[in-house]
């Protein structure tokens, strides 16, 4: 915590579902901890979000105060501020998270205070993740705590030490917003606590620090929504419809996606199944009776997959090994070969196709 | 919306008809599409005279009987959106077991009118006139209005689709009338010739909010707190210029039927020099009409104001009126238990109208006639008793007095509730 202001949030964006109690159990740990410390606290769960959807970019924060007032303060917001570290509980999230019900594809980063860290549990280098991160005005620090992003259910928890191995890194690179002490002495008292106990330390030592320069990063093309008055807004709820053929350019869906669609085009018999039933009118007939993907409205559902009826033809690939939203038809119509060539690189490179059709 | 057709006072015909009967007559005249309707009593009356005129080729509408008051409102609510005038209507429970689809009518700023038959809220199972059942929708950006008459009724109709449809307010309206003594009783009501009635109310016209195959949006989408603020703030811009609606309506109507009310939100009878004063709603202005010219023979200036208008909520006519008047009664027909003084919803209302007054006069709540109690003249005269009494005691804070209700004033086995009522 810095010294000149006496509360600090702690940011967990984590996928809908899969990490829900992920991000339940840090933040709450955090401040259990900190009531250690006689520290107060609580926990914020970004409400604009809908985390019962498979994927779905979230939040839950854990505030973390020394006096009541401050914590008032920042317990009445959707988003507290001050967030001094934003865990990234699945790299991909680094792509951009983009919530239900807010507007736009935010950056990762988009609220890190100056000077804090966003620390992200990744294979990758920070090289690699810097490719992904937009850059901020000012000074702030890239942490990676090696892993594998930690997927549940709402009613399956993946015990798998995640949780305690964030904890002890936030420890870490918080400098102190809770001690390891601390979080050794709360785990201490829980089933398990040797097993905590070394989760949290294995945490708190693999951590890598970067200092990120202002400027440093990729583009941020984020620009908020402008939002209309009581006056300019159309009386009645009315908004209105997406014409035919476009789509919504304010609700993206993308980040949602864990895995993609990947299609063999030289195997499809233009059946019409998978742009029939994807909830997301993604499908996009070609002249030749293929169906080319926007991958800017796909959310990796992984329906077209199950439904096609031609076995190996829409394949569900992990998205982190693409690297833009690019439709790929063109690849193929230009150069069938070079494009068989391409997926099953990328299908390889994932290891595998996922058997789960994107659905958990 | 201006009506600039100078017509002839209308050709009228008198009938004995009730305030059903009226309400059904302004259906016909205005020539409504849907007519949505499950019935309950006393409002039911208006389904039965409207299907009358449908079976015998007086009224051309559809007439839809769902199977419960949800689905009717529901179905009100979507006949408005596609373009058509339309009309529901219920009383006590059913009204409160529709409640989802009466807010969501509102906060689509539909102009649907209803009409409610005021019924005691169940239990126990009861007929009678409260005006609870209407009172729900109070908060929710409904219009609403108390009649005292069936010809009241038949014309508030016409001026309510006039008001509701008018694109500077855009919200629905509801239509009060006690039941029993409007519904299912037969007064003499004037109904006007049908030419006149489409000078007065233009067609209904939703725009561009016109739920059409030709017009492609979506209505009423999930909103979070960035945006439903701005949407209450529409739905109040839209009651705030409701009042200067009314107004024009008023004047309006009285150019083209020849005829209507003083003033468009309050009726005020024998108020000129009025030292006391009672103010309820509905068919009690009948009752306190006969007791104020009673109570004026006998050398008392007395005067009595009945609020036609609850919402828009006429402050502005209640603290010219009241300014100068010594005591006011405040005759509620409707309970809200544990609410200031524990008096009903009316007199809270008019209670905060006067504060910003500097004079205010002592102010009594009164609740009576509950269940469908009839309030008589001398319940009337008493209340006007206890006013004044307690405006020579400089009682300003007199605790609600029930009035036609058996037994004492307080409970004598229950001394702390003697002692709290006692100290106020």
């Amino acid at each position: 915590m810095s010294d000149e202001t006496s509360v600090g949030a702690v940011d967990v964006t984590y996928r809908g579902i899969f990490q829900k109690n992920l991000a339940g159990v840090i933040t709450k740990e955090l401040v259990k901890a900190a009531r250690r410390e006689d520290k107060v606290g609580g926990t914020v769960q970004r409400y604009g979000d809908s985390p019962e959807r498979n994927g779905i970019p979230a939040k839950q924060f854990a505030v973390i105060a020394d006096d009541m007032d401050s914590l008032r303060v920042e317990m009445t917001k959707y988003e507290p501020e001050n967030v001094v570290v934003v865990c990234v509980m699945d790299d991909t999230l680094t792509k951009g998270v983009e919530s239900w019900a807010w507007y736009g594809v935010r950056p990762i980063n988009l609220n890190l205070a100056p000077g804090g860290t966003l620390l992200v549990i990744s294979r990758r280098s920070p090289e690699e993740l810097l490719h992904w991160i937009p850059r901020r005005t000012y000074d702030w620090n890239l942490a990676v705590m090696p892993g594998e992003p930690s997927f549940g259910g709402l009613w399956v928890y993946n015990d798998d030490g995640t949780d305690y191995r964030t904890m002890g890194a936030v420890a870490k690179v918080t400098g102190g917003l809770v001690s390891l002490d601390s979080l050794i002495a709360q785990a201490g008292s829980a089933k398990d606590g040797d097993l905590r106990t070394a989760q949290l330390r294995e945490g708190y030592e693999s951590v890598q620090m970067h200092p990120i320069g202002a400027g440093v990063g990729a583009e941020d093309a984020y620009v908020p929504v402008e939002m209309p008055g009581w006056t300019q807004m159309r009386e009645g709820l009315v908004v209105p419809a997406i014409e035919v053929g476009k789509n919504n350019t304010l609700f993206m869906k993308y980040t949602t996606r864990t895995t993609r669609p990947l299609v063999k085009f030289d195997a499809c018999v233009k059946c019409q199944i998978c742009y029939t039933v994807c909830p997301d009118e993604c499908f996009i007939p070609t002249p030749e009776g293929h169906y080319d993907i926007n991958y800017q409205h796909c959310c990796g559902c992984g329906i077209c997959a199950q439904s096609c009826p031609v076995s190996g033809c829409i394949e569900m690939v992990d998205e982190s090994v693409f690297e833009s939203n690019e439709p790929l038809h063109g690849v193929f119509e230009s150069d069938p070969a070079a494009y068989e060539e391409l997926r099953a690189e990328k299908v390889a490179q994932a290891g595998g196709a996922n058997p789960h059709y994107g659905i958990y | 919306m201006t009506t600039t057709q100078e017509t002839a006072p209308a050709p009228e015909r008198e009938e004995i008809i009730t305030g059903c009967d009226a309400v059904a007559q302004a259906l016909r005249l205005l020539d409504v599409d849907v007519l949505a309707g499950y019935p309950i009593r006393p409002y039911d009356s208006v389904m039965t005279a409207v299907s009358k005129m449908i079976a015998n080729g007086q009224m051309d509408a559809e007439f839809i009987v769902a199977e419960s008051e949800h689905s009717q409102f529901e179905i009100g609510k979507h006949a408005s959106l596609v373009g058509a005038r339309a009309f529901i209507g219920s009383s006590g429970v059913g009204w409160m077991y529709g409640m989802e689809a009466l807010v969501v009518t509102a906060s689509l700023r539909l102009p649907v009118v209803a009409l409610v038959g005021n019924r005691a809220l169940d239990d126990p199972g009861a007929f009678g006139v409260e005006h609870n059942d209407a009172m729900m929708v109070r908060d929710t950006g409904w219009l609403l209005y108390w009649v005292e008459s069936a010809q009241e009724a038949l014309d508030t109709t016409l001026m309510a689709y006039r008001v509701a449809e008018d694109k500077r307010v855009m919200l629905p309206c509801a239509l009060s009338m006690d039941g029993a003594f409007l519904t299912h009783s037969q007064h003499m009501v004037r109904v006007p010739g049908e030419d006149t009635v489409g000078a007065f109310v233009p067609p209904y016209d939703l725009g561009d909010r016109r739920f059409h195959p030709d017009n492609p949006v979506s209505i009423a989408p999930q909103f979070n707190e960035d945006w439903v603020m701005e949407a209450r703030r529409q739905s109040d811009a839209g009651m705030r210029r409701a009042r200067a609606v009314i107004a024009e309506a008023t004047a309006d109507f009285h150019r083209v039927f020849g005829r209507g009310p003083a003033d468009p939100f309050v009726d005020t009878y024998r108020m000129e020099d009025a030292e006391y004063a009672l103010i309820g709603m509905g068919t009690v202005g009948m009752v306190g009409k006969v007791a104020v010219d009673r109570m004026r023979a006998a050398g008392k200036k007395v005067g009595f104001v009945r609020v036609k208008w609850f919402r828009p909520f006429p402050q502005p006519e209640l603290r010219a009126l009241l300014r100068g008047v010594k005591g006011v009664g405040v005759v509620d027909r409707d309970y809200s238990f544990g609410s200031n003084s524990y008096g009903g919803v009316l007199y809270t209302e008019v209670a905060a109208a006067l504060y910003p007054e500097a004079r205010r006069p002592v102010l009594v709540p009164f609740i009576a006639g509950l269940g469908g109690r009839e309030v008589s003249v001398d319940n009337l005269l008493q209340m006007e008793e206890t006013v004044e009494r307690a405006t020579a005691d400089g009682v300003a804070d007199l605790t609600c007095q029930w009035i036609g209700v058996r037994g004492p004033d307080e409970d004598p086995r229950d001394e702390a509730s003697t002692a709290e009522g006692g100290a106020r």
